[in-house]
């Protein structure tokens, strides 16, 4: 099985990472980049593929050089044997649109160039974009079929189909089970487990880990960088100028006004507390 | 795959501690196809020892021939002093003990569990990967595999069945295997001893000061007599490389019969005046931990095979305990070599127990089961171990002759060769009269006081139990308390590591409640807190089981 999978940096938005200015602005340049949180479902669906059935994993970004170690740290997760970034000024500013026509002219390079994709695997949604757009639209682009929603993966190379259990409306009360022929987009929920039920396929998942460790040191030996010459594309039709999306305007949530008034009671304050259940003996009663 | 659907090993080995690493090193010298299963997050995770393994001239293997570089990677401090002290209140008599250790010993090492189990999980892993197996952690294999009532492969809680050509079961005291084959029970408890230990953490360095040593030299003290509250046991204190590993072995029976509280007792040893000259009032407790240790006396199998699977280590009651001489990880080797030389000689043999049975017979014909069983014991027991026997023996003992007897200045440089006698050592019947009662008289009549003041303050329970490391498996506790009444189960309040009357932190407490037109009391347990020594397996009437693989107690020490 040949998987690509689909990283994007994102602004690290955890606690004490983030940077917001003023007038609650991200400050990007204050802010570090790290791999998109939702990808993790993406490499760990592309992993089990990979331990299950042997073959291949290569991981994609669209983004500037300073991504190269999101792809890194990808590597390592996922224990890829080589990476791919599609770096280039006249890509800057792409919405989902131009995104997805930058990364299936860099699929249909890597299929002439190394050999057909049976997987295509992508986060299902960025944290600063929020769309899960991105990966949908290269599928469609590619004429592939796509499962979303993924929570649990088989798939059958003899038959060259895979069989997915799926969240019905994003909910885990209802999933479904279906099948789709590849290569195929898969698109995993952040309620997917990967399963390694077998002996063989853990001591092979620990072999690669052992092999990834090493390889992931000099993974910048493992990338390569294409620009839009390189996937033969019209700058018109990526970055800002093919993006036909338009942002009118970015306002920032206000925070809620807090309308309570709060009194701090010591819990060793004996008058206190009994006034505190003198206020709340009238609601004990259900009114 | 075989043709049922069932993944296919030529050889599973369940644990990787001493036995099943060396069974499984020795089986991938062969050629064989190995898959290791262990349940701790690493192996060493879910062991503890005392402390000592040995490695014995008469054994046809050691742990350091099986892995080279065993002893200076693996091991804390070998030991090159043993002595013995007979305490009597304050007064302590010692005797050097450095001949009986040195019997048949080509090195002993003091080794901290963790450490030395992952070392040889690496090691396993290295060379049965070179014959297509390896090994797995946070795996726990639950029961045996059959088919038409032959044991074939083995269940586990993470992975599919397996089958297999031979199946090792090293799973530690508590072995599911020996059991679901019914080879081994948790009924008696005079078939066990428990072992509590703390693990002190001394500055590099200091050890050489305190214990006057050399950088390669380390020291092994062996505590008896009337500090123990008359409970049949002993206490022990070895040398790591900058730690102590100090602790206490009881007969369960004892404990229970007592009713006392393991624990306490461990804080006696550490509190007495003589360990002074070693603790000071910046005592430092890395790890509290337990085990649960067979006594090979009297439950080491003299089958420990049934179909494919062959039974080595603690699992199969390999753990020799005479007098003072505690030997359990180098049998446990051995045998783990041999099961694996065992399946090579008898591989593509059609009868399913060719290899159990040639492994029984390597075991008794490398003098193995000799020493786990001694004839000398067993003949020894018969009258020694009768109550009235020992009751007419220590009444002499305490009488002014007995005393007189032991008292003498010849009965002292006697006493000392008979320590050290390992034909004596072995006949010693598990009595008061060994552990308890000659120990303290000797202390009384040829001892001297000891005054240093002790200023150890050891941890209260439940500060042990809390720098403990768990991973809880939430919602799915691994023992079944199936009766509450204290008559049944009560005794776990006290012989558990892990509780204390009067304690609600631990796993068992006892609680009275009203009943109808009375009162009753009855035992609750949370399993939180467990250690999974096993103690309560015996002493109390539960379904036990370990937790799933990677969950429950993570020793850091070991």
């Amino acid at each position: 099985m040949r998987s690509v999978v689909l990283t994007k940096g994102v602004p690290d938005f955890s606690e004490g990472a983030v940077s917001f200015n003023e007038e609650g602005h991200l400050e990007r340049g204050k802010t570090p980049t790290v791999m998109n949180p939702n990808d993790e479902f993406a490499l760990e669906a592309a992993l089990q593929t990979r331990v299950r059935h042997g073959g291949n994993v290569s991981v994609m970004s669209m983004g500037p050089p300073g991504y190269k170690s999101v792809l890194g740290e990808a590597m390592e997760s996922v224990y890829a044997d080589d990476l791919y970034l599609l770096s280039d000024r006249a890509c800057a500013a792409a919405d989902t649109w131009a995104t997805a026509i930058t990364l299936s002219a860099a699929l249909e390079k890597y299929q002439e160039e190394l050999a057909d994709v049976d997987l295509l695997f992508a986060g299902f949604k960025t944290a600063d974009g929020e769309t899960g757009h991105t990966g949908p639209q290269t599928a469609w682009c590619m004429e592939w079929p796509m499962v979303t929603h993924v929570v649990a993966l088989d798939i059958d190379p003899d038959e060259r189909t895979l069989r997915a259990k799926r969240l019905v409306e994003g909910d885990v009360d209802e999933i479904e089970t279906v099948e789709a022929e590849l290569p195929c987009l898969v698109v995993p929920d952040p309620e997917f487990e990967p399963t390694y039920r077998k002996a063989s396929h853990r001591l092979e998942h620990k072999r690669l880990r052992a092999e990834t460790s090493e390889r992931a040191e000099e993974y910048e030996e493992l990338l390569t960088m294409w620009d839009h010459k390189d996937m033969n594309l019209d700058p018109d039709y990526i970055g800002l100028d093919g993006s036909p999306t338009i942002v009118a305007g970015v306002d920032p949530i206000p925070k809620a006004p807090s309308e309570r008034e709060a009194t701090m009671i010591e819990p060793d304050d004996e008058a206190a507390m009994g006034e505190l259940l003198d206020e709340l003996r009238p609601y004990a009663a259900g009114d | 795959m075989s043709a049922n659907g069932y993944e296919e090993f030529e050889a599973v080995v369940v644990g990787c501690g001493p036995g099943g690493a060396a069974a499984a090193a020795r089986l991938a010298d062969h050629g064989v196809e190995t898959l290791v299963l262990e349940r701790g997050v690493e192996a060493g995770s879910k062991n503890v020892s005392g402390g000592l393994i040995y490695g014995e001239k008469s054994a046809p293997y050691t742990a350091e021939e099986l892995f080279p570089g065993f002893r200076e990677e693996a091991a804390e401090r070998p030991v090159t002093e043993t002595y013995i002290h007979n305490v009597a209140g304050d007064r302590v008599k010692s005797y050097d003990l450095t001949d009986i250790h040195e019997h048949d010993t080509a090195w002993c090492e003091a080794v901290l569990r963790r450490k030395m189990d992952s070392w040889l999980e690496k090691r396993v892993h290295e060379r049965t990967s070179e014959t297509g197996g390896g090994v797995l952690t946070d795996v726990r294999v639950n029961g045996l595999l059959r088919e038409n009532g032959e044991i074939v492969g083995v269940t586990c809680d993470e992975l599919d069945p397996i089958r297999a050509e031979l199946i090792v079961a090293a799973d530690g005291v508590n072995s599911e295997l020996a059991r679901d084959a019914g080879l081994m029970d948790w009924e008696e408890p005079e078939e066990w001893f428990q072992g509590v230990k703390a693990v002190v953490d001394v500055e590099p360095g200091e050890i050489e000061d305190r214990f006057a040593l050399g950088e390669d030299e380390g020291l092994a003290h062996l505590f008896s007599g009337d500090l123990f509250e008359g409970v049949r046991g002993g206490g022990f204190l070895y040398t790591n490389e900058s730690s102590l590993s100090i602790g206490t072995v009881f007969h369960l029976d004892s404990l229970v019969e007592r009713r006392a509280e393991p624990h306490e007792l461990l804080d006696a040893l550490l509190t007495h005046p003589l360990l002074a000259q070693w603790l000071d009032a910046d005592y430092d407790e890395r790890e509290y931990a337990a085990k649960l240790v067979p006594d090979s006396k009297k439950v080491a199998l003299k089958e420990p095979y049934a179909d494919r699977l062959v039974v080595v280590g603690d699992a199969a009651g390999q753990m020799q305990a005479q007098g003072p001489i505690i030997k359990g990880m180098n049998h446990a080797v051995t045998a783990g070599a041999l099961a694996a030389d065992a399946f090579a000689v008898t591989r593509g043999n059609a009868d399913p127990e060719a290899a159990g049975r040639r492994y029984a017979t390597m075991l008794e014909e490398s003098g193995t089961m000799s020493k786990l069983r001694p004839r000398r014991y067993e003949l020894a027991r018969t009258v020694g171990e009768r109550d009235l026997v020992t009751r007419a023996v220590e009444g002499v003992l305490d009488s002014p002759v007995g005393r007189l007897a032991l008292g003498n200045r010849l009965a002292d440089r006697a006493l000392e060769r008979a320590y050290n006698s390992p034909y004596l050592v072995s006949m010693l019947p598990d009595t008061r009269t060994g552990y308890v009662t000659v120990p303290t008289i000797v202390g009384e009549q040829h001892g001297r006081p000891v005054t240093w003041e002790n200023e150890v303050e050891p941890p209260e329970l439940i500060d042990r139990i809390g720098d403990l490391t768990y991973d809880t498996d939430v919602g799915n506790p691994h023992i079944e308390l199936l009766d509450e009444s204290f008559e049944a189960s009560g005794a776990a309040v006290y012989a558990c590591p892990v509780s204390a009357e009067g304690f609600g932190g631990g796993c068992y407490r006892a609680e009275t409640v009203r009943t109808n037109g009375g009162e009753e009391t009855l035992v609750s347990l949370d399993t939180q807190p467990c250690v999974e020594c096993g103690t309560c397996a015996v002493v109390a009437d539960t379904d036990w089981e370990h937790p799933r693989g990677g969950k429950g107690v993570e020793y850091r020490q070991g």
